[in-house]
C-alpha cells in the first residue's frame, strides 16, 4: 500500500505547489498508516528531485526519457497509472490545476478509481473514504464518499500548509521510453508568461474591475502589485473589453484562485466573480459604492474613488517597505 | 467531420444555492436551469466551425445524460443551432457514470470531435471530458481556448500553468474547453426556437455502470466577519491592519 503524489515540474523545477502536494500526500499516508511516494515525470534539473524529500515522502521516483517533453495527456496518464499499480497506491494525489485536471480523470478510468476533485482539506474519514471538496463554484462544499479501493484526489491550490519532514528518501531514477507513435499531441508554438508572477501561484493578488474606468488608469494598480510582489488580475468585463489580457480574468469562467490577500478594486462583487476568488484568506475592497456586494465578501474596505485611493495606497506601501 | 458537444444542465450562475434541511440535496425550488456556460461556448464554436465550409464539419450534435426534466435545456441547444440531440435517459450519478454513458454514444455514432466543458458549475468536477477520452482511447487536450481545423488535424490553443501552447492533434479527439474558445455564446433567434421544436432528440437507455462516488452532504462556507471600513483619506491604516491584524503583508 502507498499514497502516490504526482509532482509536475516547470522546466525541470518544482514550485511551492509541488511541496504543498507532497506535504498533503504525506499526511494522508499517515492517516492510512502507510508511506508516501512522490512521482515526477520528465527531465529535472540536478538536485531538484531531492527537494521533494523535505516534505515527508519515503521515496522519490524521477521518471524521464524520450517523448516526454510534450504533455500528451494519454501518454502521461498511462505512465502515472503504471507507477500507481507498481507501487500499490490506494490514493493518488494531483494538483487541481490545468495539468492535474487533464490527467486525473484519465487515471480514474485506467485505475477504476473514484475522484475527489478540488479537495481542500485532509480526508474527513478513511473508512469510508470521504473528502471535503468545492461545489457550486465555491458557494458551497460537498462531502464526497469515494467507494473504490483506489482513490484519486486533486488538491486545490493554497489549501494546505507546507510540512517539513525529512525521512531520508532516496531518489530512484527510472528511464521510461515512449514510442513516438503514441504521442499524438505535437507542440507548434509555446508562449511562456515571462518573468511575471503567475496568478495561480501568487500569495497576493491586486485586481481591477470596470470601476477602474479606462485601460489607461492601470499604472498605480500595477505599481501596487509590483511593490507587494503580487500578481495582477481583473474582472471579466475588463478582459472582454481588452483592457487587460484574458489570462488575468478571475471568476467562475476565468481563473479560480486562493491567495492570502485579494484586492478587489472597482469590482462590484458579482456571484460569478466571487466564485473565483472567495477562497482568498482576506479580501480588501475599494469601491465608490458603499452598498456594493463586494463589501459583503471583504474583511477590509475603503469607500472611495480608486483613482484617488490607489496612489495613496502606493505611498503607504512604499513607506512600509522603506522601514 | 461530426462534432459532439456534451452539455450539462446546471443552475443559473446567479443562483444563491440553498440545500434541503438535511443538507443532503440542492433545494431545487426556484432554480432556473441553464446550459453549463462552457458548454454554451463549445456549442457556439462548433457551430462557427460548421458555418465555415472549409473545416469539413458537417453536423453538430449535443448529448446530455439526464432525465426528461432536462429537455428544455436540450431544446435550447437545438434552438441555438445544434442539428440534433441525444439524451441518455438516466440520473447523472457521478462523473464516471456520465462519461461511461457518453462513451457509448460516441462509439455508436463515431464522432470525430467531442467537446466537453472544463467544469460543470454545480459539482465542479472537471472530470467528465478526461474520463470520456480515456474510455474511448482518444487523445485529449485540456484547457482549450482556441480550436481550428486544418486538413483533418485540430490546431488547438491550450493554457498551461504559466503560458500558452499551440498544439496539433489528429481526430478523433476530445477537447476540454475553457474561456476564449468563442467570444460570446450564440443566442437563439426566433427562427431557431421555432425550428428546435421539430429537430430530433434521440432518447437512449443507459448501459449498466456503477458510480464510483456519491455526495453524502453539502456544507455552506463559514460566514465571513463583517467588513472593517477604513477612511479613504488614510490607506496607511489599511496597511497597518493587513500587516498587524491579518498578518498578510
Ligand atoms: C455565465 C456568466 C459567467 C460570468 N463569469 C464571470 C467571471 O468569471 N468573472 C467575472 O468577473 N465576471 C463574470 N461574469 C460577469 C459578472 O456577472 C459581472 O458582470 C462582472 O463581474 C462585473 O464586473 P465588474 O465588477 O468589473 O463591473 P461592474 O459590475 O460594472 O462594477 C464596477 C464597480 O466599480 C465601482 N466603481 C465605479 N467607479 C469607481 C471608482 N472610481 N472607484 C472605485 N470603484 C468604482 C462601482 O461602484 C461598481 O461596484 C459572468 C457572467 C455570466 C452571466
Ligand atoms: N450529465 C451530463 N451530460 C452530458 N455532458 C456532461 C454531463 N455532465 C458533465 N458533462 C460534460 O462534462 C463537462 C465537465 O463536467 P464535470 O466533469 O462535471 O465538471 C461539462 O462541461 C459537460 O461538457
Amino acid at each position: 500500500m502507498s499514497v502516490l503524489v504526482y509532482t509536475e515540474n516547470w522546466d525541470g523545477k518544482f514550485k511551492k505547489l509541488s511541496f504543498e502536494l507532497v506535504s498533503y500526500a504525506s499526511k494522508v499516508a499517515e492517516m492510512l498508516n502507510t508511506k508516501a511516494i512522490a512521482l515526477s515525470v520528465g527531465k529535472l534539473e540536478s538536485g531538484e528531485a531531492e527537494k521533494l524529500g523535505n516534505y515527508g515522502v519515503s521515496k522519490i521516483i524521477s521518471a524521464a526519457g524520450e517523448g516526454l517533453n510534450v504533455l500528451d495527456n494519454q501518454v502521461y496518464a498511462k505512465i502515472i497509472a503504471d507507477f500507481a499499480v507498481k507501487e500499490g497506491a490506494t490514493v493518488v494525489v494531483l494538483a487541481n490545476n490545468n495539468v492535474g485536471k487533464a490527467l486525473a480523470p484519465r487515471l480514474s478510468v485506467r485505475l477504476k478509481a473514484g475522484i475527489g476533485a478540488g479537495v481542500n482539506k485532509l480526508p474527513v474519514s478513511t473508512e469510508p473514504f470521504v473528502v471535503h471538496k468545492r461545489a457550486y463554484s465555491g458557494n458551497a462544499f460537498a462531502h464526497l464518499q469515494i467507494n473504490t479501493p483506489v482513490r484519486i484526489i486533486t488538491l486545490s491550490q493554497n489549501s494546505f500548509e507546507l510540512i517539513e519532514k525529512n525521512m531520508g528518501a532516496a531518489v530512484e531514477n527510472v528511464n521510461v521510453s515512449v514510442d513516438a507513435s503514441e504521442v499524438k499531441t505535437q507542440v507548434r508554438e509555446v508562449q511562456k508568461q515571462g518573468g511575471k508572477i503567475l496568478l495561480t501561484d501568487a500569495e497576493i493578488v491586486v485586481s481591477g474591475g470596470r470601476g477602474m474606468k479606462s485601460p489607461d488608469n492601470w499604472g498605480p494598480l500595477v505599481e501596487l502589485a509590483d511593490l507587494l510582489g503580487a500578481a495582477t488580475a481583473c474582472s471579466r468585463p475588463v478582459s472582454d473589453e481588452g483592457w487587460r489580457g484574458h489570462e488575468e480574468h478571475t471568476g467562475q469562467t476565468g481563473k479560480i484562485i486562493a491567495p492570502n490577500l485579494y484586492f478587489a478594486i472597482g469590482i462590484s462583487g458579482a456571484t460569478q466573480h466571487l466564485a473565483g476568488v472567495s477562497s482568498s484568506k482576506y479580501i480588501v475592497a475599494i469601491n465608490t459604492d458603499k452598498d456594493a456586494p463586494i463589501f459583503e465578501a471583504a474583511q477590509y474596505g475603503i469607500v472611495g474613488d480608486a483613482q484617488k485611493v490607489l496612489p495613496k495606497l502606493v505611498e503607504a506601501v512604499k513607506e512600509l517597505k522603506s522601514k | 467531420m461530426k462534432v459532439l458537444v456534451c452539455i450539462s444542465n446546471v443552475p443559473d450562475t446567479t443562483t444563491k444555492v440553498k440545500f434541503t434541511d438535511d443538507f443532503e440535496k440542492l433545494d431545487t425550488s426556484n432554480i432556473q436551469w441553464v446550459i453549463n456556460p462552457w458548454d454554451e461556448l463549445s456549442l457556439t464554436r462548433a457551430l462557427e466551425l460548421k458555418d465555415d465550409a472549409s473545416t469539413g464539419v458537417k453536423s453538430v450534435t449535443v448529448a446530455h445524460v439526464g432525465l426528461a426534466g432536462a429537455e428544455p435545456t436540450i431544446r435550447k441547444a437545438l434552438a441555438i443551432g445544434a442539428d440534433d440531440a441525444i439524451r441518455i435517459n438516466a440520473e447523472p450519478h457521478d462523473a464516471y457514470y456520465v462519461a461511461a454513458q457518453l462513451a457509448e454514444v460516441v462509439k455508436a455514432e463515431s464522432f470525430d470531435i467531442v467537446l466537453c466543458g472544463i467544469e460543470s458549475s454545480d459539482h465542479n468536477g472537471s472530470t467528465v471530458g478526461g474520463m470520456l477520452s480515456e474510455f474511448l482511447g482518444y487523445p485529449s487536450v485540456s484547457a482549450v481556448s482556441g480550436l481550428k481545423i486544418e486538413n483533418n488535424t485540430l490546431v488547438i490553443n491550450r493554457e498551461i500553468d504559466g503560458g500558452k501552447e499551440t498544439v496539433t492533434v489528429p481526430a478523433p479527439v476530445v477537447a476540454i474547453v475553457q474561456k476564449g474558445i468563442a467570444k460570446e455564446p450564440r443566442i437563439a433567434a426566433m427562427r431557431g426556437i421555432m425550428m428546435a421544436r421539430t429537430k430530433p432528440v434521440k432518447v437512449v437507455e443507459p448501459v449498466a455502470v456503477d458510480a464510483l462516488t456519491g455526495i453524502i452532504s453539502f456544507e455552506m462556507p463559514e460566514p465571513r466577519a463583517a467588513c472593517k471600513f477604513v477612511d479613504a483619506e488614510d490607506p496607511k491604516q489599511l496597511i497597518g491592519l493587513l500587516q498587524n491584524e491579518a498578518k498578510v503583508l
